[in-house]
């Protein structure tokens, strides 16, 4: 899932910025227009998602109140299978780039994920379980499967946690990075074990499951994780600016007066908790959370108070739009993951190369 | 037991992921001796060398074999992806049937001297087809004749008591995750699946679409609107939950079906094995879709 490259060049140096001209405005003023444009875009995105579809629908008949919901097949389409797969895509795009932008300046490595650390391999061993023993429970909205996902989630994290605070000072990014990779590969191992005791098409709903998939059928479970995103969120916004100095280095971040141990743990809990909700959501939709905060960089520049909030705004209307993509526009619809690989690879390659 | 149970839905999966389009059982070599010693990884072939008396020659069976009775006394040696060489080989077989797309095993077993029996997926005409191969194989040719002859009047009865009403656009569900309507699996229009639907005086929804199994969204599910649903499950697996199961489908309240209640949840190894019991498959369909004319 994550790849561990020992590259110790910080973001900072190693991406070049295109928006030259940008820079020189005050800072309050790019986050504004940064935030406005992103907005803007992923607002239309989200807006234009639900209206197209397989089926053709009107809207008129779809705000028809004089029809009952029960006989209205158009509002069922669009209020039970279009809007809430518009807003889960919304929610995990959002919050998977969020932790993405996260993770990279906390380990300062580029090729960070939100699935880095193990938090979506514990996630996947807990959805893994759920599916293989037939889990049954269910807590309100939240499917047996979604509860498994996250407690998986909360026991990774955990451990990567103790094992980062254990000392009570800073954590080397090297030491962070290695626990992570280290519990997502023993986590993958679980996860093969508990897919080889598993029937045929359990392992079939199982890989399924590691697909991804926004079709959510409600928006009860876009509200059981809606407080776990609010949380992340709360956390994200006193972010920016110690990450800016983070991905300086620690004794850099330290010397300017940044609580470094303070900072890594507010940066991890806030990108885990965001991951694994968007993981219990939607199972781990790949690729977003490593090329929506580079292509956003190559717009906007390195600063954490600009990209944070402009990458959680493209994530949404990136995966939306990818969604879209793949119910509406291919002849047989096809996971969202592999969209956001085949259209997210490519594009990113080629920003890289034009500016190269 | 949940593990036990959904194993003939698992064959009916490995099936489909193994399917190809056209139906031919064929032993690999003509031997003149009728094999002694057979080792099945195909349920529903074992099931059929029962069937024509052959039950008495097998001495091994796969890992998912539940029926009849018989198997669960004999030695289980893998199945589709995990076929335990060493162990077949040590049950000193002279026939081992084994699914089309097993290349490997057949070139091991063909290099050990052992004939194989190819047992290729397709429709109920692949069934009775591998039926009668499958009697020339083992020198039961009568038997398996009239088993099939038997097969395809019982079908035949069925679509003669059918005939003539009004075949519901029905839905019929293989499978899907607990509690919600995602990741589910549907027979599409092809496959035997599909077939048995068709004898039983039922409408597939997705009769459309080339391949065995369509995974709908919600969307389509609302769009193609069945006036039933058919669920099958295999034996045991939930028949406690089928009744909450059955409340999964309350949010799509405009699909026909969910309205009038038209939901059955079907529970049965036979119903997902293409085997000697499909006649009762489709029986069980026909009386779910058309239940006035059954009384």
């Amino acid at each position: 899932m994550g790849t561990p490259a020992m590259t110790n060049t910080g973001i900072a140096r190693d991406v070049p910025e295109i928006g030259k001209v940008s820079q020189r405005l005050p800072i309050r003023t790019r986050v504004v227009i940064a935030s406005s444009g992103f907005g803007i875009l992923a607002l239309a995105v989200c807006l234009l998602a639900p209206l197209i579809g397989s089926t053709p629908i009107s809207l008129s008949r779809v705000f028809d109140r004089s029809i009952p919901f029960a006989d209205n097949v158009d509002a069922q389409i669009f209020f039970i299978a279009r809007l809430p797969r518009v807003l889960a895509g919304a929610l995990v795009g959002s919050a998977l780039a969020a932790a993405g932008v996260v993770f990279q300046a906390l380990l300062r490595n580029p090729l960070a994920t939100p699935f880095t650390l193990g938090v979506s391999a514990g996630s996947s061993l807990g959805a893994m379980v759920a599916i293989t023993f037939g889990a049954t429970f269910a807590l309100g909205p939240m499917s047996p499967i979604s509860l498994m996902s996250l407690a998986g989630a909360a026991v990774a994290a955990s451990i990567v946690y103790w094992l980062a605070t254990r000392t009570g000072r800073a954590v080397s990014t090297s030491v962070l990075l290695l626990a992570g990779v280290t519990l997502n590969s023993f986590f993958s191992a679980l996860i093969m074990f508990v897919q080889y005791l598993a029937d045929f098409a359990q392992i079939y709903g199982a890989f399924r499951w590691l697909m991804g998939d926004l079709d959510v059928g409600g928006f009860q479970p876009i509200l059981a994780t809606l407080p776990l995103v609010a949380v992340a969120s709360v956390l994200f916004a006193r972010l920016p600016s110690s990450l800016n100095l983070l991905s300086l280095g620690n004794d850099a971040a330290a010397a300017r007066g940044v609580d470094v141990a303070h900072a890594q743990r507010l940066a991890f809990i806030g990108a885990s908790v965001a991951t694994s909700a968007a993981v219990a959501l939607a199972g781990p939709i790949g690729f977003i959370g490593i090329i929506v905060p580079h292509i956003v960089r190559l717009m906007v520049g390195v600063d954490h108070r600009v990209v944070l909030p402009a990458s959680a705004l493209f994530g949404a209307a990136f995966l939306v739009a990818c969604d879209l993509v793949s119910r509406a526009l291919l002849p047989v619809e096809i996971p969202v993951g592999v969209v956001t690989a085949i259209i997210g690879g490519p594009f990113f390659l080629w920003l890289l190369v034009r500016r190269g | 037991m949940a593990a036990r149970a959904s194993r003939l839905i698992v064959c009916t999966v490995a099936l489909l992921l193994a399917a190809a389009p056209v139906s031919r059982g064929q032993p690999s070599k003509a031997g003149s001796q009728p094999p002694t010693r057979i080792v099945s990884l195909v349920p529903a072939v074992t099931e059929m060398l029962f069937a024509i008396g052959a039950g008495r020659s097998i001495v091994g069976v796969s890992s998912y074999d539940t029926f009849p009775p018989e198997v669960q006394k004999l030695p289980r040696v893998g199945a589709l992806l995990d076929p335990d060489t060493e162990r077949i080989l040590a049950l000193r077989p002279d026939l081992v049937v084994v699914y089309a797309s097993q290349t490997d095993s057949i070139a091991r077993f063909g290099s050990a001297g052992i004939r194989t029996f190819t047992d290729r997926h397709g429709g109920v005409a692949a069934v009775l087809e591998t039926i009668r191969k499958l009697g020339d194989a083992t020198g039961h040719s009568a038997e398996a004749e009239r088993l099939a002859r038997d097969i395809a009047s019982r079908i035949d009865a069925v679509r003669a008591r059918v005939k003539g009403r009004t075949r519901p656009r029905t839905l019929l569900v293989l499978g899907r995750q607990p509690s919600t309507l995602r990741n589910m699996y549907v027979s599409g229009g092809a496959g035997f699946m599909h077939e048995m639907l068709d004898a039983a005086g039922g409408a597939n929804v997705f009769a459309d679409t080339a391949s065995e199994s369509v995974q709908p969204s919600h969307e389509v599910l609302l769009m193609r609107a069945p006036d039933v649903i058919l669920e099958i499950r295999a034996a045991g697996l939930m028949d406690p939950a089928a009744r909450e199961e059955r409340q999964s489908w309350a949010s799509l309240g405009s699909i026909p079906a969910v309205r009038s209640g038209r939901i059955q949840v079907l529970v049965g190894d036979y119903l997902v094995l293409p085997g000697p019991r499909i006649a009762q498959a489709v029986e069980t369909f026909a009386r779910a879709l058309h239940p006035e004319a059954f009384r």
